[in-house]
């Protein structure tokens, strides 16, 4: 019974399998998520090895020595077997040692750190190919898409010619996301005060769907964005027509676009200027912070002893970016207030002089 | 929204006021009314029936480790409950919440329901849960009469039902975080997440990781200096092996938590900089440590499931577990590999890629000893004769479905995989088929191999089998969609969506849920009905299932002493082994038993910590003080408490004794 039965209960499965193959993850159309695409495959491939022999036996073990079949061996002592115990120690090493070869092969491949080697299978890269640059920020709830080589910028639309090698550089505003195009190659996260970078090329014009894939807060479920994949002249005309119908995207201009906001409709920015991106990943988009490459560069060179405390007011970044209706950060105070420095205005005094 | 008030009601009450009720949400209003009707009719059912001094002196001060075991596992059922409302909910949003329907969850109450459920189902069911089983059948497993500390046991309880109160009160009070359950920085830094929420989450974690460290140094005392004369390490059942190694974890993880914690909060209260964006504040430190927590803790769940399957494959095969040793060493390797992996929970940080390659390989290494714990019940079923009791059911359907868990498990150890899979549903149908398919499939297995243990009464197998089977069903129907949604590219916590393809697969997975409630609600009737039909099911022999360990040498329920002889261990199924040798029930000679006597500090301590985290959470700080204060002086007074033990005299044990004796005799 169980075996005529067999192609019915096979079919739902069946349909799960068609229908995984047709998803984003399983035929994208960046050559990295293919690769990673053909990583999944051939790791699931390695482990059904072994795992489809123990659904089997599991189900078989209990439907032949189940207590009414007494015609099945029952042997209640036997509980060793140096052979066994050898097999199905070195079974699941042999499968993990030819997982692990290609773990390490191809996470180093696949670095996404690592510029790309190649547009394709078999297409390796010329020596001399342009590489597209794009800073991305995510915001709360938007993206912010930079182009330093074109000072244009845009909000929840990204765009880049097919087979030019992109490497993004990320970072956030406020908290952590995750910028994921599952088209075009496997995630990175974009965290507040530091930068990630992705490598990654298209291969096939088309429209893309990019989103955060790392929860941060009320607008997550509406932080998506375009990726357009074009030729030549469409990524031509996408950045005319940023510089044609862009507005402008000063620092003030970024404060604003910073503030929480969701749903954003698309919109292109015009002569951004260059030190923006580096601001915004030091977080000293506000001309009275000090940036956190500065500050680093003093810690560096032994700091600033009790003196240094005078800039601690000056990175005070969170509140101002604060979320909710009564958000005040109280306590900075306190651990200023723990170690005064002799002759230093007390916090609240630097406040009152940084105001414009 | 937020008037003037004045310094007094300020100080009175902090940042509590009635705005914090929430009035305006219908559906916390029809919770509320519900849990109100609910509660309201159990506490008049209480009163009418006298029961409040029994409950109290019988249950709430007991320091019996088999009521507190009991405690625990209706601790973590009743949280189930509340648990499973929360996923339901879920999955009704995301099977209606396509383009222009916005659903029924807005998103700062969705918000709060996911990350609700992932904090209850781990730390107030899960844990509960196996905290419960081990409670109740370690000792009986070795030999003991009670754990090595007993007030402390009643303690950790408190403590843990403390959290787990907190939680609740957040429902009604305030409101819960909006952060996810592991409430990452700088999302759940004071700047992002200003309100109590997360301070709910702190503390109701606090005082409930107290407990549960307590309980892991108090078992892991009790397993090393407690076991019978005879019970060697390598003669200990695998039930307490993988009980030991779980309380090994514990104590070894959960300070970290603390740790964390106490960082965390220390940033939202008092404006350190651990893990804010500026001051050199490092988010990526806290994903670390707690991480570093975590992923032990995944094992902390685990490992004991797996000694529950271990006793359960043997017993109704009727044959010695094959491979005993090397499932000890394969425990054993689990729990160090455990503590080598928990970066691969955010490959996607950005670690270099021999790093991320590191902690990859070592989690896929640690399916090496998993795998080998699959095929030792395999061939523990092999040549056996195998009995389809309910228990049995739920280990055959573990080792089905959590080999897939398993398979996809280590494909996310695959950095390259993960960059693409990393937060998407695949990952949430994943740790649901290992944590349904292991944890939950495993507790329930324990519950219907040792009820009858603890109540002198086998669980009614129909419903038994048909809460099996919803489930079972109901975790297919509900998960395999996911597995595809991932592969659409679909991330986790989304309240809305845009696509309308995906919309079949939330349905499909909705269906699954309704299934899973279905089993929930199949397993209530279980108890009920078993409680009602108790005599026909009634066990007189103490040893339902033809036991192989300890615990089936005793009566059912147990006596307050378990044994009125300490055993003497020979072999490693010691009651196989007694029974196999002929063993005889001493029936003469009993003397008196020393016990500990039962103590309300542990209520009263735990009551304390719960209102000092109320007051930290809602900043009432005279209260902080005030039950500070309280907390400590109680709990130093209670070390003057000398009237702590009891005799049991040698007729009250003659007296039970003889009881078992004439009930034996009734068998033949």
């Amino acid at each position: 019974m169980l075996v005529r039965m067999l192609p019915k209960l096979l079919l739902p499965v069946l349909a799960l399998l068609l229908a995984g193959c047709e998803t984003v993850v399983m035929s994208p159309s960046g050559d990295v998520a293919v690769q990673q695409r053909n990583l999944i495959v051939a790791s699931t491939i390695l482990m059904l090895l072994i795992i489809v022999p123990v659904i089997a036996l599991t189900l078989f073990f209990a439907w032949r020595y189940r207590a009414s079949n007494t015609d099945a061996p029952y042997d209640p002592e036997w509980n060793h077997s140096t052979a066994l115990e050898l097999v199905i120690w070195s079974a699941p090493l042999l499968i993990i040692i030819a997982l692990g070869a290609l773990t390490w092969i191809g996470t180093h491949t696949l670095d996404p750190y690592r510029p790309l080697d190649r547009i394709e299978a078999g297409r390796p890269l010329a020596p001399d190919a342009k590489t597209l640059k794009v800073q991305v920020v995510a915001m709360d709830w938007k993206w912010l898409f930079l182009y330093p080589d074109y000072g244009v910028a845009s909000v929840n639309e990204l765009a880049a010619p097919v087979d030019m090698p992109i490497q993004f550089q990320i970072t956030a505003s406020t908290v952590m996301n995750s910028f994921f195009i599952p088209a075009l190659a496997g995630q990175i996260y974009a965290m507040p005060g530091m930068q990630t970078e992705l490598n990654a090329v298209i291969n096939r014009a088309g429209d893309f769907e990019g989103f955060s894939a790392n929860y941060s807060g009320a607008g997550f479920s509406g932080m998506r964005f375009r990726f357009k994949a074009l030729d030549a002249a469409g990524f031509d005309a996408w950045i005319a027509k940023a510089r044609a119908e862009g507005g402008s995207l000063q620092r003030e201009d970024y404060l604003q676009l910073e503030k929480p906001s969701e749903r954003d409709p698309v919109r292109w920015y015009a002569n951004v200027p260059a030190d923006l991106y580096p601001a915004i990943l030091n977080m000293c988009v506000e001309k009275t912070k000090m940036c956190m490459s500065e500050m680093m560069a003093i810690d560096a060179n032994g700091g600033m002893g009790k003196e240094g405390l005078f800039n601690v007011s000056h990175l005070i970044y969170d509140q101002p970016r604060a979320r909710g209706a009564h958000a005040t950060i109280k306590g900075k105070d306190y651990v200023s207030a723990l170690c005064p420095v002799p002759g230093a205005p007390a916090p609240s005094e630097h406040a009152a002089r940084l105001a414009p | 929204m937020h008037e003037e008030r004045s310094q007094l009601m300020q100080t009175l009450f902090g940042r509590l006021s009635l705005e914090a009720i929430p009035y305006h949400e219908p559906i916390l209003l029809a919770t509320f009314a519900v849990a109100a009707l609910l509660g309201g009719s159990l506490f008049g059912y209480v009163t009418y029936q006298r029961k409040w001094g029994y409950l109290y002196r019988e249950w709430f001060c007991s320091i019996d480790h088999k009521k507190i075991g009991i405690m625990y596992m209706v601790l973590g059922i009743v949280m189930l409950i509340r648990g499973f409302a929360d996923a339901i909910m879920m999955r009704l949003q995301q099977a209606i919440a396509f383009g222009d329907a916005a659903g029924y969850l807005p998103p700062h109450h969705y918000d709060q329901i996911f990350t609700a459920h992932g904090v209850i189902m781990i730390f107030f069911v899960a844990m509960p849960l196996i905290t419960g089983l081990m409670n109740y059948i370690v000792p009986l497993q070795i030999g003991a009469r009670d754990v090595a500390f007993p007030f402390l046991n009643n303690f950790s309880f408190w403590m843990t039902s403390a959290g787990a109160a907190l939680v609740m009160v957040s429902l009604f009070i305030g409101e819960f975080a909006k952060t996810g359950w592991l409430a990452y920085p700088p999302l759940s830094g004071v700047a992002y997440s200003p309100d109590v929420g997360v301070d709910y989450y702190i503390w109701s974690l606090q005082i409930a990781g107290v407990g549960t460290l307590l309980s892991g140094v108090n078992l892991l005392a009790t397993i090393v200096k407690m076991r019978a004369p005879g019970m060697t390490l390598m003669k200990m059942p695998i039930f307490t092996w993988t009980a030991l190694c779980t309380n090994v974890l514990i104590v070894a993880a959960f300070p970290v938590l603390t740790a964390v914690l106490v960082l965390l909060s220390l940033d939202r209260y008092v404006g350190t900089a651990f893990f804010t964006n500026d001051f050199g504040g490092n988010p990526m430190m806290y994903v670390n440590l707690i991480w570093i927590w975590g992923h032990p803790e995944v094992y902390i769940l685990i490992l004991p499931v797996f000694g529950v399957f271990s006793e359960v494959v043997s017993t109704f095969s009727r044959k010695r577990l094959f491979g005993y040793a090397s499932m000890v060493y394969a425990t054993v390797v689990i729990t160090i590999l455990s503590y080598l992996v928990w970066l691969h929970h955010f490959f996607t940080m950005g670690s270099g890629a021999s790093v991320n390659s590191f902690f990859g390989i070592t989690t896929m290494i640690i399916s090496i000893p998993t795998g080998a714990k699959i095929f030792n019940w395999l061939f523990t079923m092999y040549r056996g004769r195998i009995q389809f009791e309910v228990p049995m059911l739920w280990t055959i359907g573990f080792m089905v479905t959590f080999v897939v868990g398993g398979m996809t498990g280590v494909l996310l150890a695959v950095p390259p995989a993960d960059f693409v899979l990393h937060n998407s549903l695949f990952l949430i149908a994943h740790f649901h088929n290992v944590i349904i398919g292991g944890v939950v499939f495993g507790v329930f297995a324990g519950i219907n191999f040792w009820f009858p243990k603890a109540t002198g009464f086998k669980l009614d197998p129909f419903w038994g089998k048909t809460s099996f089977w919803f489930w079972f069903v109901g975790f297919w129907f509900a998960f395999m969609p996911l597995y595809v949604l991932g592969l659409m590219g679909v991330t986790r916590r989304l309240s809305h969506f845009d696509d309308p393809s995906l919309q079949i697969w939330f349905q499909i997975a909705a269906f699954g849920a309704v299934l899973i409630l279905f089993g929930i609600v199949a397993f209530l009737v279980q108890i009920y009905v078993s409680i009602r039909d108790r005599e026909k099911l009634r066990d007189h022999t103490g040893d339902p299932w033809g036991g192989r360990t300890l615990e089936w040498s005793t009566s059912s329920p147990p006596p307050d002493y378990n044994f009125a002889f300490t055993p003497v261990v020979r072999e490693q199924d010691a009651w196989w082994d007694m029974k196999a040798r002929g063993h005889q029930r001493p029936l003469q000679g009993y003397l008196p038993i020393h016990m500990p006597k039962s103590t309300g500090a542990g209520l009263l301590l735990a009551g304390l910590s719960a209102v000092c985290g109320f007051a930290f959470i809602w900043h009432i700080w005279w209260l902080v003080v005030a039950s500070f204060v309280a907390l400590i002086g109680s709990a130093i007074a209670h070390t003057f408490n000398y009237n702590r033990d009891f005799y049991i005299p040698a007729d009250v044990v003659t007296r039970v004794e003889n009881e078992r004796t004439r009930l034996l005799a009734q068998q033949g």
